[in-house]
C-alpha cells in the first residue's frame, strides 16, 4: 500500500532518515558484517595475531559436542517454554473470557509478570528453589523430592523453563484475550443452540478460529525462549551444571566474552543470525496472510 | 474570480497507462461546472490536476490568466472540499477553518474576521470551539466548506462532497451549496457521480467516459440532445432506451413512449416488471420483434399513474421529434 | 457466556484465582523476605508473614547498597535504569517518527533500500552481534557511558513500522488539505502528523520504558563501572555463590525496587500497554 499524496523535496527525506541509518550503520549492520569477518578467522590467545582459517570456525564447531548438544538443549527448552507458555495462558484467558465477574480484575493481576526483568524473574524462582533455603524445595522435600538444581541438570531445566513460562504467561494471556473477545458471540449462541457442550464449542469453534493467535504466539514464544531469556539463565543456571541448561545466545555470549573465543563465538553468531532470519520469514510470511482474512 | 481554461489536459502514469485522454474546456468567471461520469471515470483525477495534487503530463490549465502547470496547490489560488471532509481531527472547528490562513500569516484580526464570516453563513457560530467528531455529518460538510470560503480563492473545488451524507440531508446542502454560490459568485468546479447533482447545480457540466469528455453543455441540453450513447444510457432514470434500427440505434427517452392501440403501435414491450411509483408507473420488459428474436432489446416506459399496466404485451408509440439516432459502432450521435 | 452453569463458573474462577496466585505467590515471597533479616531467611522454612526489616533493608540498598558482591547502591542504580527507561523511548520515538515520516510521505530514490535497512535489523538483535558491538562501542569510546548504554538500542524496526503502520491509516485527504492550506511537509508534520499520533506515541512509550528499564545484557556487556550498573544487572551482582552466601534481604529488596517501576507504569497505564503490546507486533 502506498499514499497518494507526496511531498517532495531533494534533502529533507534523507535527513529525516539520517538518524536511524546511522544508528542502524554503525551498531548493526557493521557489527554483522564483523561477526562474519571474524567468523573467519583464528585469534591467539593474546589477540595479537589473527590468521584467515576459511570455514575453519564452523567446522570445528560441529565437531565439539558441546555445541551439537547446545543446539538440543535449546530446542527442548524453546519447545518447552513454547507449549507450557501458551497451553497456560489459553486456560486462563479462556475462564477470564467466561467469567462476567472480575475478569478486569484478574488481567490487571496476570499482567504483573511481563513487566519483572527475565533476570529478576530468574533471580526469584532461584530464590523458591533455592536446595538448601528456598521454601518450594522445603515443600517438596516434605513430598520425599530431592531438589538440587545446582547439581542435576534436569531440574536445571525445569528451574529456567518455569521461570521463562511465568515471565512470559501475561503476554500470551492478553494476546489470547484479545483473540478470545474478538470470536463473534453470535458464532458461540448459535452453536450453543446447536446442542454442543462448552468444551466442544471450544475446540471445533474457538480454537480453530485462535489459531492465528497461536501462532504467532508459537513464534513470539520461541523467538523469547532463544533470545529473551538470556537473562534468566545468565541470573540463575549460567548454562550449567554441565551443559545442561547451555542454551544457544549463552554460549555465544559464553565463549566469547568469558572464553574469548572470537573466531568460535563469532560463527555461532552468524549461524544464530541465520536462525533469526528463518524465524522472521515464517512470522512475516503468516503477517501476509493474517492480511488476507 | 477567475475563469479556468483546460487545453487539451492529459494524464498518464505511464506510456501505456492514460487516464486522461485531452479534456479541453473554457469555464467562465464565476461559472458553476459539474464534472459528472461513473466511478474510474477521471473525473476526480482530473479534478485534482486543476488542483495541483496530481501533476498534468499533457496539455494546460490556466485559472485567470496564469498557467497553473506548474504551481504548487497552495499557489493556485483554489480552495477544496473534500469527499471525507479532510477536517484535521484535534484541531476545533476555528482552528481547522484558519489553519491555512495561520499559515499565510495573515494578520489575527483579518482571520478572525473571515472566520466569522464564514460561521454566520454557514450558520456554525456555536461551534466554533468543537471539534470535528462532535460535529454531525452535516456539520462537518459546512466546516469543509467554511475551510474553503475563507480563503476566498479564486475557484472552489468540490470532490463528490455530498456523497458521505444521508438523502434528505443531501438535498438540503444541494440548496444551500445553490445559495451560496449565488451569494460569493466564485468559479466552482464539482465532481459528482450523481446525475441529480449535476442536473440540480450546474450551470454546465461535462460528462466523462473512460477519461474522454463526452459531451460538455447546459444540464438540460445535455439531457435533450445526449452526443453519444454513453451520455444517454448515463442521464435520466431509467435511461434512455437504445434500440438496434436499420443499422442504427433508435434512442427513446422512457417518459417518451405512450401506450396506443396495438395497430398504431410503433413498438410493443412484453412487459415482464412493473413498478407503480406513485406519480407514475414504471414499466420494463423486451422489445417484441416481427421474428420473435429473443435477444432484443431491454424497453423501459414511464406510464402516467392512471395507465392500466399489466404484463403481456404493450403497444407504445412516440413522437418522432423525440427519436435520437446514434451510429452503433462509434455511439456518435447522428443528425 | 451462553449458558447458565454454575459449576463452570465455578471452575473458572477457582482456575483464575490458582492462576494469579501462581503468578503472585513469586512476588509475594520476594516481597516478604525483603522484610526480614538474614537469619530469618536462612531459617528452614522460611516465615510467610513480614518481619520488620523493611525500612533497614530498603534503606541501606538505597544507601549503600549490599557488603558483598556489587557494592552499588540501589538509589544510583535506580537513576541510572531510569535513564535507559527513558532515553530510549523517546530516542526510538524520535528517530522512528521522522524516518516513518520521510518513507511513507515522499518518494526518492533509495526509499526502499533504506526501509529494507531498516527492517533488517529485525533479524540482527544483540545477542547475534555481541562481540563485535562491544568493539564498536569500545572504540568509539561509549563503554561506561550513558550515550553507549542508550543509542545503539534506540533504532528500532518495529517502532518505525508502527508509525508507518498508524500513518497509513491517517486519510491522504488529511494531506492534502494541508498541501491546499498551504503548509510545507514540516509544518503537516507538526501540525498534523504528531498530535494525531500521540496515543500510537504514549503506547509505545510504556512498551519502550519496560523494555529500556529491563535491558539486561546490554548493559552487563558495556558497564564495569559499578556506578553505572542499571538495577537489574546489580541484583545479578549481588548474588556471589551458592544459597547461604548471599544477602538475600538485600537481593530481594533491590528486587522490589528493580520491579516497581515498570509494574506501576503497566498497572496505571494499562490501557496503552495493552494497545502498545498488540499493536507493535502487527
Amino acid at each position: 500500500m502506498e499514499k497518494r499524496v507526496v511531498f517532495r523535496s531533494a534533502w529533507l527525506p534523507y535527513a529525516l532518515v539520517a538518524p536511524q541509518i546511522v544508528i542502524t550503520i554503525l551498531f548493526f549492520f557493521w557489527p554483522a558484517v564483523q561477526a562474519v569477518w571474524y567468523s573467519f578467522q583464528l585469534q591467539d590467545a593474546f589477540g595479537l595475531k589473527t590468521q584467515f582459517v576459511g570455514l575453519q570456525n564452523y567446522a570445528n564447531l560441529f565437531k565439539d559436542g558441546n555445541y551439537v548438544d547446545s543446539f538440543k538443549v535449546t530446542a527442548l527448552f524453546s519447545v518447552l517454554v513454547a507449549f507450557f507458555g501458551i497451553a497456560i495462558s489459553l486456560l486462563l484467558a479462556t475462564m477470564a473470557d467466561r467469567v462476567l465477574r472480575g475478569a478486569m480484575a484478574y488481567k490487571t493481576l496476570l499482567i504483573w509478570p511481563y513487566a519483572v526483568a527475565p533476570a529478576i524473574a530468574g533471580v526469584l524462582w532461584a530464590f523458591l528453589f533455592a536446595p538448601s533455603i528456598g521454601i518450594v524445595t522445603y515443600v517438596l522435600k516434605g513430598w520425599g523430592i530431592d531438589w538440587n538444581w545446582i547439581i542435576k541438570g534436569d531440574q536445571a531445566m525445569l528451574l529456567v523453563v518455569i521461570a521463562a513460562v511465568w515471565n512470559q504467561i501475561s503476554y500470551n494471556f492478553l494476546f489470547f484475550l484479545a483473540g478470545l473477545q474478538s470470536v463473534p458471540r453470535s458464532l458461540i449462541e448459535a452453536a450453543a443452540i446447536d446442542g454442543a457442550s462448552p468444551l466442544r464449542r471450544f475446540w471445533t469453534i474457538v480454537f480453530p478460529l485462535l489459531s492465528p493467535t497461536t501462532f504467532f504466539l508459537l513464534v513470539v514464544n520461541i523467538v523469547f525462549a532463544f533470545f529473551a531469556t538470556f537473562g534468566i539463565i545468565d541470573a540463575t543456571t549460567q548454562g550449567g551444571p554441565g551443559q545442561a541448561t547451555n542454551i544457544l545466545v549463552y554460549k555465544v555470549y559464553h565463549d566469547g566474552v568469558k572464553a574469548a573465543d572470537l573466531g568460535g563465538s563469532s560463527a555461532q553468531s552468524v549461524i544464530l543470525m541465520f536462525i533469526v532470519i528463518a524465524l522472521t520469514v515464517v512470522q512475516f510470511r503468516f503477517v501476509e496472510r493474517k492480511v488476507q482474512y | 474570480m477567475a475563469a479556468v481554461s483546460l487545453r487539451d489536459v492529459r494524464k498518464s502514469y505511464t506510456p501505456e497507462l492514460q487516464v486522461i485522454h485531452g479534456v479541453s474546456m473554457e469555464i467562465k468567471n464565476g461559472e458553476f461546472i459539474v464534472i459528472l461520469g461513473p466511478s474510474g471515470c477521471g473525473k476526480s483525477t482530473l479534478l485534482r490536476m486543476v488542483a495541483g495534487l496530481e501533476t498534468i503530463t499533457g496539455g494546460e490549465i490556466a485559472i485567470g490568466e496564469r498557467v497553473v502547470n506548474n504551481l504548487e496547490p497552495k499557489d493556485r489560488d483554489i480552495a477544496m472540499v473534500f469527499q471525507n471532509y479532510a477536517l484535521y481531527p484535534h484541531m476545533s472547528v476555528y482552528e481547522n477553518m484558519s489553519y491555512g490562513l495561520r499559515i499565510q500569516k495573515m494578520s489575527k484580526a483579518e482571520i478572525d474576521r473571515r472566520v466569522q464570516n464564514a460561521a454566520a453563513i454557514l450558520e456554525l457560530k456555536n461551534f466554533l470551539a468543537r471539534r470535528p467528531r462532535e460535529l454531525s455529518g452535516g456539520q462537518r460538510q459546512r466546516v469543509a466548506m467554511g475551510r474553503a470560503i475563507v480563503r476566498e480563492p479564486q475557484v472552489f473545488l468540490f470532490d463528490e462532497p455530498l456523497s458521505n451524507l444521508d438523502a434528505k440531508l443531501r438535498v438540503q446542502m444541494r440548496a444551500e451549496l445553490q445559495s451560496l454560490h449565488r451569494r460569493l459568485g466564485t468559479t466552482s468546479l464539482f465532481v459528482t457521480h450523481d446525475q441529480v447533482e449535476a442536473m440540480t447545480l450546474a450551470q454546465r457540466m461535462i460528462v466523462m467516459n473512460a477519461g474522454r469528455a463526452e459531451q460538455i453543455g447546459a444540464p438540460l441540453e445535455v439531457y435533450a440532445r445526449p452526443a453519444t450513447t454513453f451520455v444517454a444510457s448515463f442521464i435520466g432514470s431509467p435511461p434512455m432506451n437504445l434500440i438496434p434500427r436499420d443499422g442504427k440505434l433508435l434512442g427513446i427517452r422512457p417518459e417518451h413512449l405512450e401506450p396506443c392501440a396495438a395497430a398504431q403501435a410503433m413498438l410493443t414491450i412484453d412487459v415482464d416488471l412493473i413498478e407503480p411509483l406513485g406519480a407514475d408507473i414504471l414499466v420494463y420488459g423486451h422489445e417484441v420483434k416481427p421474428g420473435g428474436d429473443a435477444s432484443s432489446a431491454r424497453v423501459a416506459a414511464r406510464l402516467p399513474a392512471d395507465a392500466k399496466a399489466q404484463a403481456g404485451k404493450l403497444a407504445v408509440r412516440y413522437a418522432p421529434r423525440n427519436a435520437h439516432w446514434f451510429d452503433p459502432a462509434s455511439g456518435k450521435r447522428i443528425d | 457466556m451462553v449458558e447458565n452453569r454454575p459449576w463452570l463458573t465455578f471452575m473458572s474462577q477457582a482456575v483464575l484465582i490458582l492462576g494469579v496466585l501462581a503468578v503472585a505467590f513469586p512476588l509475594y515471597v520476594t516481597f516478604i523476605a525483603s522484610t526480614l533479616t538474614l537469619e530469618q531467611i536462612m531459617q528452614v522454612p522460611m516465615q510467610l508473614t513480614p518481619g520488620n526489616q523493611l525500612i533497614e533493608n530498603y534503606s541501606q540498598v538505597l544507601a549503600s547498597g549490599s557488603t558483598k558482591g556489587s557494592r552499588a547502591a540501589a538509589s544510583s542504580m535506580l537513576f541510572n535504569s531510569l535513564v535507559m527507561a527513558l532515553v530510549i523511548p523517546l530516542g526510538k520515538m524520535a528517530i522512528s517518527v521522522i524516518s516513518a515520516f520521510a518513507i511513507v510521505y515522499f518518494r526518492f530514490p533509495l526509499r526502499m533500500f533504506f526501509f529494507w535497512m531498516i527492517f533488517v535489523t529485525l533479524m540482527l538483535p544483540v545477542e547475534v552481534r555481541i562481540i563485535p558491538t562491544f568493539k564498536v562501542i569500545a572504540d568509539l569510546g561509549m563503554l561506561n557511558t550513558y550515550a553507549g548504554l542508550t543509542i545503539p538500542l534506540i533504532a528500532s524496526a518495529t517502532a518505525t513500522f508502527l508509525f508507518r503502520q498508524f500513518f497509513m491509516t491517517i486519510p491522504d485527504e488529511l494531506a492534502e488539505a494541508a498541501r491546499v492550506d498551504g503548509a510545507s511537509p514540516m509544518q503537516f508534520f507538526v501540525d498534523v502528523l504528531l498530535p494525531l499520533s500521540k496515543t500510537t506515541m504514549a503506547a509505545l512509550f510504556v512498551i519502550q520504558f519496560i523494555y529500556g528499564w529491563n535491558q539486561y545484557l546490554w548493559p552487563l556487556l558495556i558497564t564495569t563501572d559499578e556506578s553505572m550498573y542499571t538495577t537489574v544487572i546489580g541484583i545479578k551482582r549481588m548474588i556471589v555463590g551458592s544459597d547461604a552466601a548471599n544477602e538475600w534481604n538485600l537481593i530481594m529488596a533491590t528486587a522490589i525496587l528493580a520491579m516497581l517501576p515498570p509494574a506501576l507504569v503497566v498497572i496505571l497505564m494499562q490501557k496503552w500497554f495493552v494497545k502498545g503490546l498488540v499493536e507493535t507486533e502487527k
